[in-house]
């Protein structure tokens, strides 16, 4: 396991932090748009996109390359944020999203915009193409590992077990899924619309291994990718305790921030909280 | 190959072609041994994958295969595969354009003995509405065991209708078929009878009892319901001036639906649609009999074909 210095953590944070001032204002911008769980999931994609992922934004169909799926397909202003900061797309592409004729879909489209592995959007998809790209990969002697990113609320849905079953049979140790664990859904709390626990037991008895960790310690989240490579028998889901909008005072554990678009005086608030924030 | 049901020509001549072309990898639901993707499955252990009774799981794990490189053929019950895992189809694989190669088996009564739930009777109406996907329905073993190595070299996704059943033979050995292009199997003047799949048999077997009759029906094989060969529809339509569809599916949204707007659009004639009229099959003690109960008689073919020509007559005049 890599030991990272303290520097290359607080860069990494620093990218967290612009990927959430980024998020918003895409999505201010196009007036739509999910910031909850974008905001959410900003050390774990800054983690990903600038300190796992092997990835060639010149060359995004690279065979070795590792394989991204954001599975929670609405986070996905976040997700362009990190791909257009990595080189994939031109930064200025972020705020004409919406356009007709704008690659840049309300979710991820694999056939419009470079770089995106799978199209998303309807919930608990990530993890069954995740699998079966994992299994090819391993069949083809590939050594790229495959990363999903889902959200709490999919995790209700039949498929994702479906798809732990079937990771689990073929032993896809190349596979870790990252769980987003916000405890927000669209209708209210996760574990009031449908609770999940006891989660960790839950994967653990569909034979995965299971790390917790605090999704905004970028420490723990660095650490957790690079542990689960050790795993070598069994597939790896990293259970991220995060909180939903985390970063804007007033978003934050709120579902109503779901899918809602701040006013001109809470976009303003936000920024401000956002930059004080590493100040 | 015309003694053996359609499943077993399937199953056989995928074993075979998974030995020309290493990239296929064949994925079941636990159907194995109904699909007969089993001779697949002992021949080529290494890329066989059965993912259980998880339709909607089978077809993502497909679409990440093919990510990955692979050509899957991701077989089910075409039932279950068309709808209690359509939103994979749509979203994964028509709206994706991922390369999946879907086979849905135990297509149209075929399944007698199952009863109404395991026909499929609207697989593809809802396949056909899906953009980017290629529907192919074949006809008789030769053709099935021919389109094999057109739909795996084919660049994109592909819904492959398949029969449990035995199918009449109509088409020789060597067979070429090709996506979009109807086949025509008889010629004639007074009325076309466009097929699909297993009704394609009786359609030729109906132009022999209207010849009887002294009337000369055409045969078209209309294997491929998307693309659409709109050139073929519109001449046969030119050309007899009468058109009768037939096919082993509801007559909303299928093949039936496909050539009426055709018609309606371009070429409008006198059409008649035979097949399953809106409502859901019973159990029965064997195929054909249960097609027979459902009106797909080639009685009911020949019937058809005498109502529009006679409606001919009523053009511009229907008094």
């Amino acid at each position: 396991m890599n030991y990272l210095t303290e520097t290359t953590i607080l860069e990494l944070d620093e990218i967290a932090r612009n990927l959430r001032i980024d998020s918003l204002k895409m999505i201010y911008k196009r007036q739509s748009g999910h910031p909850g769980g974008s905001l959410s999931a900003a050390e774990i994609v800054a983690a990903l996109f600038f300190y796992k992922l092997r990835l060639d934004p010149h060359n995004p169909k690279w065979e070795d390359r590792d394989r991204f799926f954001l599975s929670k397909g609405h986070a996905s202003a976040v997700l362009y944020a990190a791909m257009a900061r990595k080189g994939f797309f031109p930064e200025e592409d972020l705020y004409r999203w919406g356009n007709l004729d704008c690659h840049l879909q309300g979710h991820p489209d694999r056939v419009k915009t470079p770089g995106i592995e799978m199209s998303a959007g309807p919930l608990g998809h990530g993890l069954a193409v995740g699998a079966g790209n994992a299994l090819a990969g391993r069949m083809k002697n590939k050594k790229y590992r495959v990363y999903v990113l889902m959200g709490d609320g999919e995790m209700q849905a039949g498929i994702v077990w479906e798809a732990a079953s079937v990771a689990s049979k073929y032993h896809l140790s190349n596979l870790t899924a990252i769980l987003d664990y916000n405890d927000v859904q669209l209708d209210g709390p996760v574990h009031e619309i449908m609770p999940l626990e006891p989660l960790a037991d839950r994967w653990k008895a569909f034979n995965w291994h299971v790390i917790e960790i605090n999704g905004h310690n970028t420490r723990q989240v660095v650490e957790a990718f690079d542990l689960a490579e050790e795993i070598h028998s069994k597939p790896t889901l990293i259970i991220a305790h995060t909180t939903k909008g985390k970063g804007v005072s007033y978003m934050e554990n709120d579902s109503r921030w779901h899918g809602a678009v701040p006013k001109a005086d809470q976009y303003e608030l936000a920024l401000a909280e956002l930059g004080k924030e590493v100040g | 190959m015309t003694a053996i049901p359609q499943r077993e020509a399937y199953g056989r001549a995928l074993a075979e072609y998974g030995a020309v072309n290493e990239n296929i990898v064949v994925l079941d639901a636990d159907t194995s041994s109904s699909t007969l993707t089993h001779f697949f499955a002992s021949r080529f252990p290494d890329r066989f994958f059965n993912i259980g009774i998880a339709e909607p799981c089978l077809v993502d794990f497909g679409v990440g295969m093919a990510l990955g490189g692979f050509v899957p053929f991701v077989n089910a019950f075409a039932a279950f595969l068309s709808l209690r895992a359509i939103e994979q189809v749509r979203t994964c694989i028509a709206y994706a354009e991922t390369n999946v190669k879907l086979v849905g088996h135990y297509a149209g009564l075929s399944d007698f003995k199952d009863g109404p739930t395991h026909n499929c009777i609207v697989d593809l109406a809802v396949m056909r509405a899906l953009p980017n996907l290629t529907v192919i329905v074949p006809s008789d073993n030769h053709q099935i065991i021919n389109w094999l190595p057109v739909i795996a070299e084919h660049p994109g996704p592909v819904y492959f209708r398949m029969s449990r059943d035995k199918s009449l033979p109509v088409h020789p050995e060597d067979i070429r078929p090709v996506i979009g292009k109807a086949i025509q199997l008889t010629d004639g003047t007074d009325v076309t009878l466009i097929a699909c799949g297993t009704m394609v048999g009786r359609a030729m077997q109906a132009a022999g009892l209207l010849a009887s009759q002294g009337v000369s029906a055409r045969v078209l094989d209309l294997h491929t319901l998307k693309p659409l060969d709109v050139e073929a529809i519109c001449t046969a339509a030119a050309e007899t001036g009468a058109i009768v569809t037939a096919e082993e599916h509801s007559i909303i949204g299928g093949l039936g639906g496909a050539v009426a707007e055709v018609l309606v659009e371009n070429c409008p004639v006198p059409m008649v649609r035979v097949g399953i009229r809106d409502r859901f099959g019973v159990t029965s003690l064997d195929a054909d009999s249960l097609m027979d109960y459902m009106g797909l008689r080639v009685e009911d073919i020949a019937q058809a074909a005498l109502q529009a020509i006679k409606r001919k007559s009523f053009q511009g005049d229907p008094v």
